[in-house]
């Protein structure tokens, strides 16, 4: 529980009250006050979203655009290459791009979403980062790009089985939309960014929408029988047992984008012998270790029992050896697999598929096998 | 009978020397859906305030604590393939394990119905 007096510290989305009407459970999360679960609890929200649709707020993320100064977006896509590894010139317009901030050890400061919206670029950043992500934009793109926080814009999230049947009795052109598509749609008379993504490994999209119209928005979207208000109890195991990292656990400063198993986001033309290769933070690093691998590597861990296992818990090689090999670095059950289901980091020695390892919980070692992941199979539109 | 309640929010049924004991309504609404229960070995000694058993939800651990020091008697083992039970029936089917009282002055400072509905108002 929070003391009052921190209580209001915390800042709220322009979704606060809606939360409170709908009976969400309020936490601290990223420095603001947040649902965890609403009324209906993490199981069945969880479940809800994967046989039906489930509305996430997720307003505390940042949303920034990237304006060349140029008024060329190539200029801006080029400028933002040397902060990631990605390929961002070719992000066509109309389209979006998982990417990664990386530093100067190839470790990750943030990880995030870059749409090219025709004249500008869309970046869509994790809530805890934001500030220090605006601050390294500025600091590293200055000299190309306008860098603009679009602090008035909220954004949710309609994920699951029947996002698009929802969606588009209020935006028809949304059914046309593949996976990884963005750009301007008027929803409901409203100006928004659509783009068919999310986190949940479910079809769906994501919606930034002026703050002032958002609660307008949300309550036409639950108004619909299908879909329930989901917190961020169910966007962890969502997202958990789709395989996808939580900065700040599975990933940080200390795991490059190999290490992490994120080296599928890093195109060809950034890779050595590339045609533009290198030439990021920390490429050094990282594209020896696109060559030839890295010494440890993010697995997908199903432990073969009932218990689960959690962040921090070490991992081992057998039952008796005294040093650990690994950490736990997400971890809990998963709603839809019915199991306990983690993901951490081995050595790349033992993070074969079906390679068993030993999990430490409450003193006694589980085995537990490495899985690949996903560990539900993704819905995307493709 | 008496029903006596801890301020960790666990209830303890009292029948001559022995307690069955399991978590609160108020507990099993605040831990949300339960999806695993570790419950102690039978003929486990248990000192008072040690872990004694985990109740896990989809987010969290949480340890259930030996209210009072006890041999355990029994364990309610449709827990384990049931784990549910406790948002079901937190103050009936889901006890989760009964203790030989060991000393009775232990008791002493548990709250009644009255003063644990005072302390979770």
């Amino acid at each position: 529980m929070l003391a009052r007096d921190q209580q209001s510290e915390l800042r709220h989305t322009p979704l606060h009250a809606l939360h409170l009407a709908r009976g969400g459970k309020m936490v601290s999360f990223a420095g603001y006050e947040m649902p965890v679960q609403y009324s209906t609890g993490v199981l069945r929200e969880h479940l809800h979203v994967r046989k039906s649709a489930g509305l996430f707020d997720v307003s505390h993320m940042g949303q920034i655009a990237l304006r060349p100064k140029s008024g060329k977006i190539e200029d801006a896509a080029r400028a933002l290459e040397r902060l990631v590894p990605q390929d961002i010139l070719a992000i066509a317009p109309g389209r979006q791009r998982y990417a990664q901030f990386t530093n100067e050890a190839g470790g990750i400061l943030d990880d995030l979403m870059v749409a090219n919206f025709g004249d500008h670029l869309f970046l869509v950043v994790n809530a805890a980062c934001k500030a220090d992500d605006e601050a390294h934009l500025r600091a590293g793109l200055s000299d190309v790009c306008v860098i603009e926080p679009l602090t008035e814009r909220a954004l949710i999230a309609l994920q699951g089985l029947k996002a698009e049947s929802v969606l588009a009795k209020l935006c028809a052109d949304v059914a046309a939309m593949k996976f990884m598509d963005s750009g301007r749609r008027r929803i409901d008379g409203v100006d928004c960014f659509v783009s068919r993504s999310g986190y949940t490994g479910e079809d769906g999209f994501e919606i930034s929408v002026p703050a002032e119209r958002v609660e307008t928005l949300a309550e036409a979207l639950l108004a619909d029988s299908a879909v329930l208000p989901i917190g961020l109890g169910a966007r962890d195991s969502l997202r958990l047992e789709a395989g996808l990292c939580l900065y700040g656990h599975d990933i940080d400063t200390t795991t490059t984008p190999v290490e992490s198993a994120l080296e599928w986001s890093i195109q060809k033309s950034r890779r050595t012998s590339g045609a533009r290769a290198g030439g990021f933070a920390g490429a050094d690093r990282i594209l020896p270790q696109l060559e030839n691998g890295a010494s440890r590597r993010r697995v997908g861990l199903r432990p073969e029992g009932r218990t689960p296992v959690r962040e921090g818990s070490s991992l081992f090689a057998d039952v008796i050896s005294p040093e650990a090999i690994g950490t736990v670095t997400s971890g809990g059950f998963g709603p839809s697999l019915n199991a306990p289901v983690a993901m951490g980091y081995l050595p790349s020695s033992h993070a074969a598929t079906g390679s068993v390892v030993f999990a430490e919980v409450r003193g006694q070692r589980l085995p537990t096998r490495v899985g690949a992941m996903p560990f539900v199979p993704s819905t995307y539109k493709r | 009978m008496t029903t006596l309640f801890t301020s960790d929010h666990e209830w303890l049924r009292i029948d001559g020397d022995v307690a069955t004991i399991g978590v609160t309504d108020y507990a099993q609404s605040q831990l949300g859906d339960v999806v695993f229960v570790e419950l102690p070995k039978v003929g486990r000694s248990l000192k008072k305030a040690e872990a004694a058993a985990v109740v896990e939800s989809v987010k969290a651990a949480s340890d259930v604590y030996a209210p009072i020091s006890g041999e355990v008697l029994e364990v309610n083992d449709a827990l384990t393939a049931e784990p549910a039970l406790i948002n079901s029936d937190a103050g009936g089917k889901a006890w989760l394990f009964k203790l030989k009282i060991a000393d009775r002055s232990e008791l002493d400072g548990l709250m009644d119905e009255a003063a644990y509905s005072k302390h979770t108002a």
